[in-house]
C-alpha cells in the first residue's frame, strides 16, 4: 500500500463527506441560495435590455459572466475561507499530527471545493433557465467548453485562494481581502456589463485577471457565434482566454505547494491558542 | 578515526533505547528564553508527568518533541529520530493530544475516529494492529455519542474524543497536554484508567502535562518539574517527596486539645511524645509532605 496514495484516496472520501456536510447545514447552504437568487434578480430586471450591437437580450449575455464568476466565488473565497478558519480551529494542526494527513486535508479540500463550486453553477444554469430559453440546446462541444473552463478556473481559484488563506493574519482579514479583490474585479471584468463600455485603462486591468476569460468562455459557450461581434475585437478569442488562465493555474501551482508547506511547518498549538486569543480580543 | 566512529555509532546504538531524550534543548523567542537547558531521558513504557507553573514552558517542550516546533538549540530525540526531520513513518508512531482543539466540529463522532484511523493503515505493524474504533469508543466512554455532531459534545466528551484520536494510531509514544483539563471526577477516573491500560497492556510511552497533582501522583511513574527554562526535579512522587522536604507534620491531641509539629524525625518524636505521655494521647497522625508540599517547595525555591 502506497501511503501518499492512500492518503490521497482518504482524502477523497474526506472531501465527499464534507461536499454531503455542506448540503445539509443552513449557514453554507443560506449562502448558495441567497447568492442566486440575487443573481436570478438582477437577470429578470435585464429581461428587456439586448446586448449592445446585437438583438440577444443582454440577460443571455450576463448569465455565461455569471458562471464564470461563481468559480472564483466559489472556489478562491471558499479556498481561503476554510484554510483560514481551519488553522485557527485545530483542523490543519490534526492534519499535521497525522502520517500523511496533509495530503489527505489538501485533497479533501480541493473536493469539496470543487464539487461545491459545480453545485452552484447547476444551480445557476437552472435559475437561468427562466430568463434565458434555449439555454441547454449547445450541443456537446459547448458543454466541454464549460467543463474545461470550470477545470481551469478551479486550477486557478484554489492555489491563490490557498496561498492567500496561509498568508493572511485572521480568517477575518483573509475574507475581507478576497471579498474586495473579487468585487472590483467584478466591477471591471464585463460581468453585469460589457466590458466595452469601460475606458481603455480599466479593460487592460482586466484582461490581467482569470474573470474576465472565464466570462469571456462561459459567453462564447452558452451565446449563439452571433454575438462574439459585442466583444473586444469581435471574436471569443479562445486561445487567449486558455493561455492566461493557464498562466494563472501554473504560477498558483507552483507558488502554493511551498507557501502552504511554509504555513504548515510554523502551525503549533501555541501558535493557534494565539491566534485564538487575538480573536476574542477583538470580541469583547 | 575509523575505531573512533565505530564507537561513536555503537553509542548512538544505547541512545536510541530510550523512548524520548532531550539534552541541553533550549528555546528562545527573540530575547526571551524560554527553555535554557533542558535535559531528561524517558524509557520505553514509562509514563511521565510533566509538572511546572504557567509559563515555565511545558507546552513549548512537549511541541518540540511532537516535531512542531524547531528549538534554538539542543539535541532531542524521540524514538531514535529527531523530530524536526522525523518522516511519515515516525509520525505514525506518535500520538498527540493537544491542549485545545475545536475541528471537525460537523464530523460525527464515530465517523471521524474511523476516517482518521485508517491514515495510520499503511504502517500498521502486523504485531500491534490498529485499536478497534467500537472498542476505543466505548473505552473512552462516548459510546451514547457515537453518532452525535461532534459540536454538540460537552466540553469533557469532545476532550475525550481527542484523547480517542490520539491513541487510535495505538502509538508507542503519546503526549498528552492537559489532558484531563475540563473533566467531571468521573471522567477523570475513567481516563486514569485509559492511561494505566495503555501503559500496562500496550507498553506505551506516555509524557503528559498537568496541573492536577494528584493525577500526576496517581498516573506517573517519574515527574518531572519544569522550573526556569530546566528541569528542576526528576524522580519518582516519593523520592521527590523524600528529597525536596524531609519535614513530617505529627499531629495528635491530649485532654481535648490538638496539637500539630514539623519534625524531620517523626519516629523519635512520637517514640518521646508516648514516653512522657503513656496515656491521654489521641488522634495521633503522621502525614508526609505530599506532592503538593514539594511541588511548591521546589517552584518556590525556583522563583526565589
Amino acid at each position: 500500500m502506497n501511503p501518499t496514495l492512500h492518503a490521497a484516496r482518504l482524502g477523497l472520501s474526506r472531501g465527499w463527506i464534507e461536499f454531503k456536510q455542506q448540503l445539509t447545514t443552513p449557514q453554507d447552504l443560506g449562502f448558495t441560495v441567497v447568492s442566486t437568487v440575487a443573481f436570478a434578480v438582477v437577470l429578470y430586471f435585464q429581461r428587456d435590455a439586448t446586448l449592445p450591437g446585437t438583438d440577444l437580450p443582454l440577460a443571455a449575455a450576463t448569465l455565461p459572466s455569471l458562471l464564470g464568476l461563481l468559480i472564483p466565488v466559489n472556489g478562491l473565497l471558499g479556498a481561503v475561507g476554510s484554510l483560514s478558519v481551519e488553522r485557527e480551529d485545530g483542523t490543519l494542526l490534526r492534519a499535521k499530527a497525522l502520517p500523511q494527513g496533509m495530503i489527505g486535508y489538501l485533497v479533501g479540500r480541493i473536493v469539496s471545493l470543487s464539487f461545491s463550486t459545480v453545485a452552484s453553477l447547476v444551480l445557476m444554469l437552472v435559475a437561468g433557465l427562466f430568463f434565458v430559453p434555449g439555454l441547454f440546446g449547445i450541443g456537446l462541444g459547448n458543454w466541454l467548453t464549460i467543463a474545461w473552463l470550470t477545470v481551469l478556473g478551479l486550477l486557478s481559484a484554489l492555489p491563490l485562494g490557498a496561498v492567500i488563506g496561509s498568508l493572511a493574519g485572521s480568517p477575518q482579514t483573509a475574507a475581507g481581502m478576497s471579498m474586495l479583490a473579487i468585487g472590483g474585479l467584478t466591477a471591471v471584468s464585463g460581468v453585469f456589463y460589457p466590458i466595452t463600455a469601460l475606458a481603455g485603462w480599466l479593460q487592460a486591468l482586466a484582461h490581467v485577471f482569470p474573470l474576465y476569460w472565464l466570462g469571456l468562455g462561459m459567453r462564447s459557450a452558452l451565446l449563439p457565434d452571433a454575438a462574439a461581434a459585442a466583444e473586444i475585437g469581435g471574436s471569443w478569442r479562445p486561445v487567449e482566454t486558455t493561455l492566461v488562465l493557464l498562466a494563472w493555474a501554473v504560477a498558483g501551482l507552483v507558488l502554493a505547494p511551498p507557501i502552504l508547506r511554509r504555513m504548515a511547518r510554523r502551525e503549533s498549538g501555541s501558535a493557534m491558542e494565539q491566534r485564538r486569543h487575538r480573536a476574542m480580543q477583538r470580541v469583547t | 578515526m575509523g575505531a573512533l566512529r565505530e564507537l561513536t555509532g555503537g553509542t548512538d546504538i544505547g541512545e536510541t533505547a530510550a523512548a524520548i531524550e532531550a539534552r541541553g534543548l533550549r528555546m528562545a523567542y527573540g530575547q526571551k528564553e524560554v527553555l535554557r537547558d533542558v535535559a531528561f531521558v524517558v524509557h520505553p513504557g514509562e509514563v511521565i508527568a510533566l509538572l511546572g507553573p504557567n509559563g515555565a514552558g511545558k507546552t513549548t517542550t512537549i511541541e518540540i518533541l511532537e516535531g512542531f516546533r524547531m528549538p534554538s538549540a539542543g539535541h532531542v530525540r524521540v524514538l531514535g529520530v529527531e523530530p524536526a526531520r522525523g518522516d511519515e513513518r515516525w509520525r505514525a508512531r506518535l500520538g498527540v493530544v493537544l491542549q485545545s482543539w475545536r475541528d471537525h466540529g460537523r464530523w460525527r463522532v464515530r465517523q471521524l475516529l474511523e476516517h482518521l484511523s485508517r491514515y495510520y493503515e499503511p504502517y500498521a505493524d502486523p504485531g500491534r494492529t490498529p485499536l478497534d474504533t467500537g472498542e476505543l469508543i466505548e473505552a473512552v466512554g462516548l459510546a451514547e455519542h457515537a453518532g452525535q455532531r461532534i459540536n454538540r459534545l460537552s466540553g469533557g466528551q469532545r476532550r475525550r474524543l481527542d484523547v480517542a484520536i490520539g491513541i487510535v494510531g495505538r502509538p508507542e509514544v503519546l503526549f498528552l497536554d492537559e489532558p484531563t483539563a475540563g473533566f467531571d471526577p468521573q471522567a477523570r477516573r475513567d481516563f486514569h484508567d485509559l492511561v494505566h491500560r495503555l501503559s500496562d497492556l500496550d507498553d506505551t510511552t506516555i509524557l503528559l502535562t498537568t496541573h492536577d497533582l494528584d493525577e500526576a501522583e496517581k498516573l506517573a511513574d517519574r515527574i518531572l518539574i519544569l522550573a526556569g527554562g530546566r528541569i528542576v526535579a526528576d524522580g519518582s512522587p516519593d523520592r521527590l517527596a523524600r528529597e525536596f522536604s524531609r519535614d513530617a507534620q505529627v499531629r495528635w491531641s491530649r485532654d481535648g486539645e490538638h496539637f500539630v509539629h514539623a519534625t524531620q524525625d517523626a519516629v523519635g518524636f512520637v517514640r518521646d511524645l508516648l514516653d512522657q505521655h503513656p496515656t491521654g494521647i489521641g488522634d495521633l497522625e503522621v502525614r508526609r509532605a505530599t506532592l503538593e508540599d514539594t511541588y511548591m517547595t521546589i517552584v518556590k525555591g525556583e522563583e526565589a
